[in-house]
């Protein structure tokens, strides 16, 4: 068949390259498409992932629970009361709630400050138990996590967050083993906390944050029993936002709260958080598609402008072509595979211009960043080609059916 | 070769133009025919049906014994092709195409292969005399030379009839009388020549001339000292 013939393609081929300015004019409404398509889909991309870096360490099936004063007096207690969390909550949550997956306590102090040498630094400090690093993960960047055998033996060491560090050792590389002081307790460093700020942050900016062991931090202080935070995982398959509510009806229960007490147990849940970044990022990127796709197709609809414009101009041509012989499905073939040809170069050099373009920003944040992908994957580059195929194909038909009708006769009277 | 048999031809519109009134032409192999009338005389719409280029209301056309009548554009293509070979009074050459693409382009929709059609193209070309501006585009060439290339174009599918519209109408007399020596020649060779012309120097080159009127043949005359003719003599044709 003639689609095959290599004729036919220098054919195309030869009247695309001695039409410059017209071929240029009509493939640069497509090639701009697909470039900004792509570039806003690679853009919106590496926002994301971004951002999911930032939460990066939060388990996103995850929740916290606060005591605070009641609001409603019950079962002869009056409203107002203060209570607290206690450890044998966790076991109780653990036993009656099959659900949870990992539930572990934390108790904090704000506003302290830590001395090193001559430096002095402000931090927040939080004791906690090994299996936190399952709800926040503080991503140790050098030495190691609190472990459980730390608390049993009561060891006064911590890890202390990335701006402590800076701030109580400067220029060292690895301040683990060095000492600093907290309200006149010594506590060895053991690890360097790697989390930034912004994102998810429980218990203060993690970055000014020394981490205790939970038994180091509860003798200290003399903290009893009590629990300023519950950290709670559920199992995958059960949303938080559901699995919360038994949580709280059983702590509701056992500390002689009113059940329709809403204040006095704060809950704060990351799957909510995590659904409506999660809806926010497909607004985004809804947006990005139909911002992308309305160039492109207005792109399309200047080709296939454009490729009418073309055919009226190559009336005399096309008429000619027709008196010595060509069928009106040579002519067809003619104005389509043009069409198609222009799209499909226009269009590949959209993509591979953007993808360049993505790839440069992605080196530059790289730094930053490691894990931000603004590259688009070769999935959606293929697809994107078929696409331009498909409009090639359909900002080709217009023009092609036109030129179809073009009468020899009619040409030779345009003279 | 054709076979005109009681042609009408009517164009359509606010006021039907009744253009052909029945018109009967029969000509003979390797005839060179001239069909002459003035403006409006239905010369021209002749010509388009007797190049498949339009159809026709009544009657009856052969061609080479073919009957063209009422063909798909496919098959009116296909005859076109073969059989017909075009000069136009404005040449219509294809302008960002080279001499010799122009020539090699009934080729290309018989499907033959790039390489033999430049080869063939070539040998035409070189049948007017114009091998040597085988790679120049039309512009580049004057009004006689883009004539030559058509006329080889014409003849490069080797068809059974040359069909010449005005093929000096936007020639000068001295290039006129090279076209029209090239077509004699052609005509000498055994070809099939018809032109069309409202000019009587490019007439009276031909053998048989037939006057056209109002749609219908008015006379044909026998051109029988063609050779002799003032355009022969001394090329003055207008």
């Amino acid at each position: 068949m003639k689609l095959l013939d290599s004729d036919l393609w220098e054919e195309i081929f030869d009247s695309l390259r001695k039409n410059r300015t017209r071929t240029f004019l009509t493939a640069f409404g497509i090639f701009w498409g697909v470039f900004m398509l792509i570039l806003l889909m690679g853009g919106g991309k590496g926002l994301e992932t971004m951002l999911g870096e930032n939460f990066a360490g939060a388990a996103s099936n995850s929740g916290f629970m606060i005591s605070n004063t009641t609001s409603e007096s019950y079962k002869g207690f009056r409203s107002g009361r203060n209570w607290d969390l206690e450890l044998d909550d966790v076991a109780r949550i653990r036993n009656c709630v099959p659900e949870i997956c990992v539930v572990t306590p934390t108790i904090s102090r704000w506003g302290a400050r830590a001395l090193a040498n001559d430096k002095s630094c402000g931090v927040s400090l939080v004791g906690h138990y090994a299996d936190y690093v399952k709800v926040d993960n503080p991503k140790i960047k050098s030495g190691r996590a609190v472990t459980d055998a730390d608390g049993m033996q009561h060891r006064k060491v911590c890890v202390i967050g990335k701006r402590v560090a800076e701030e109580l050792f400067p220029g060292m590389e690895n301040p683990c083993g060095q000492f600093l002081r907290i309200d006149s307790i010594n506590y060895c460093v053991i690890g360097v906390s790697g989390k930034g700020a912004g994102g998810i942050n429980i218990g203060g900016n993690p970055e000014t944050t020394v981490y205790l062991p939970y038994e180091t931090m509860r003798q200290m202080y003399n903290r009893g029993n009590e629990v300023d935070l519950l950290a709670l995982v559920a199992k995958d398959e059960y949303p938080m936002s559901e699995v919360q509510y038994k949580v709280e009806a059983l702590l509701k229960r056992v500390h002689m709260i009113h059940p329709k007490d809403t204040q006095a147990l704060i809950k704060v849940n990351t799957e909510a958080i995590f659904s409506m970044i999660d809806s926010l990022f497909t607004g985004v990127s809804i947006l990005v598609w139909m911002i992308g796709l309305g160039t492109l197709l207005a792109g399309s609809i200047g080709v296939s402008n454009i490729m009418v414009v073309t055919v009226k101009e190559r009336t005399t041509e096309i008429g000619i072509r027709r008196a010595i012989g060509a069928t009106p499905k040579d002519i067809l073939t003619m104005v389509m595979s043009e069409s198609i040809v222009l799209t499909l170069i226009a269009g590949m050099s959209g993509i591979t211009l953007a993808v360049l373009i993505l790839q440069a920003i992605e080196n530059v944040t790289h730094a930053d960043y490691p894990t931000a992908q603004y590259q688009i994957s070769f999935g959606v580059a293929i697809g994107a080609s078929l696409m331009l195929t498909v409009l090639g194909i359909l900002a080709g038909l217009a023009p092609a059916i036109r030129a179809m009708r073009i009468k020899p006769v009619d040409a030779m009277r345009e003279e | 070769m054709i076979h005109l048999t009681n042609i009408h031809k009517t164009y359509q519109g606010a006021q039907p133009l009744h253009v052909l009134k029945g018109i009967d032409l029969h000509i003979g192999k390797g005839e060179f025919v001239a069909i002459m009338g003035a403006s409006g005389s239905g010369k021209s719409t002749l010509l388009n049906i007797l190049g498949i280029l339009d159809d026709y209301d009544e009657g009856e056309y052969r061609l080479d014994g073919t009957l063209i009548r009422k063909l798909s554009e496919t098959r009116a293509a296909d005859y076109r092709n073969r059989m017909i070979g075009f000069i136009f009074q404005s040449f219509n050459l294809i302008s960002f195409k080279d001499a010799l693409e122009n020539v090699a382009l009934p080729l290309f929709y018989q499907g033959v292969s790039r390489k033999k059609r430049n080869q063939m193209a070539m040998e035409y070309l070189e049948k007017v005399g114009l091998r040597e501006w085988a790679h120049h585009l039309p512009n580049e060439l004057s009004g006689g030379q883009k004539q030559r290339v058509a006329i080889a174009r014409a003849l490069i599918t080797q068809p059974r009839i040359i069909l010449a519209d005005e093929p000096t109408g936007a020639l000068d007399s001295k290039t006129s009388l090279e076209v029209m020596q090239l077509l004699r020649k052609l005509h000498d060779q055994g070809m099939t020549i018809v032109v069309v012309t409202h000019e009587s120097g490019v007439a009276y080159q031909a053998e048989k001339i037939v006057h056209i009127k109002d749609g219908q043949i008015e006379r044909i005359e026998v051109n029988d000292g063609s050779k002799d003719s003032p355009f022969g003599m001394n090329g003055v044709m207008k």
